[in-house]
């Protein structure tokens, strides 16, 4: 597997794009549909600017790219960004899964 | 048996399990404050657990080795933050040098745990999280825990008593 190495502002990056409610919103759009950000911007009860402020961040993240078509920026979310944050809790969950196992077969 | 409810919240980074015990709240108190038998469950198969130093209090430390199939030995370290016997405990566990210094950049997970006496049994709540998004990169990077699949849904005990 390979090691992406994170700097720290990289992980600081990560952990403030996720912690929004709104930019998980984005992200959640952007997995299964590649919306403009003016598109994006009509779903959500602020300011284009703000909502193009959420993208930034996100994409800053490396959680989102952003390409050019025309006059429009399509913005789509980076699966394996995401997908790494699931598979590790997935493990998490697993570890413990089997910890309770073996607790379970010593109260016997 | 024990019942298990597993959730895993990808927002706040977080496994939250529920399992139900038939056994008292001590007995299953035991199983995390006697180090003879925390040893037995807490590695998975394959990187069976010894517990060097076992201090369940506010501000104590667990010191634990577990030894992989080559003989690889890994090192880990409970900070335990909260306790109130039997009912809850709350620490971090980390990755260590062999004399218990925490690693560096690798992952640390915080855990609570509480334990709710219930007619004939015990329930047994327990969180666990990372600390950080890149803990859980490094965590599935380094594939530190080899068969844990395996370990799960394993009905056979590890121990047979």
């Amino acid at each position: 597997m390979v090691v992406d190495e994170l700097r720290d502002e990289a992980v600081d990056d990560l952990f403030h794009a996720l912690a929004d409610p709104t930019r998980r919103d984005i992200l959640r759009r952007c997995a299964a549909d590649e919306p403009s950000v003016s598109r994006l911007a009509q779903a959500y009860p602020m300011s284009f600017a703000a909502v193009q402020k959420h993208v930034a961040v996100l994409e800053r993240a490396g959680l989102v790219t952003k390409e050019r078509r025309g006059r429009e920026q399509l913005v789509h979310t980076d699966a394996a960004a995401v997908d790494r944050a699931r598979q590790a809790l997935d493990e998490l969950a697993s570890t413990w899964r089997g910890r309770v196992d073996r607790m379970s077969d010593l109260l016997r | 048996m024990s019942v298990t409810r597993v959730d895993t919240d990808n927002d706040n980074l977080t496994v939250t399990l529920v399992a139900e015990f038939d056994a008292s709240i001590d007995q299953v108190w035991a199983l995390w404050s006697d180090p003879h038998k925390l040893e037995r469950w807490w590695g998975p198969p394959g990187y069976p657990a010894t517990v060097e130093r076992h201090d369940l209090t506010a501000g104590g430390q667990v010191k634990y080795r577990m030894t992989g199939p080559e003989g690889d030995p890994h090192h880990g370290l409970w900070s335990v933050t909260a306790v109130d016997p039997p009912t809850s405990l709350e620490f971090t566990d980390a990755f260590a040098e062999p004399d218990g210094t925490p690693i560096a950049d690798m992952p640390v997970s915080t855990i609570t745990v509480r334990l709710v006496d219930r007619e004939g049994g015990t329930r047994m709540e327990l969180r666990a999280s990372f600390e950080s998004r890149e803990d859980m990169d490094t965590w599935v990077a380094t594939g530190t825990i080899e068969g844990l699949r395996e370990a799960v849904g394993q009905t056979d005990a590890l121990l047979s008593e």
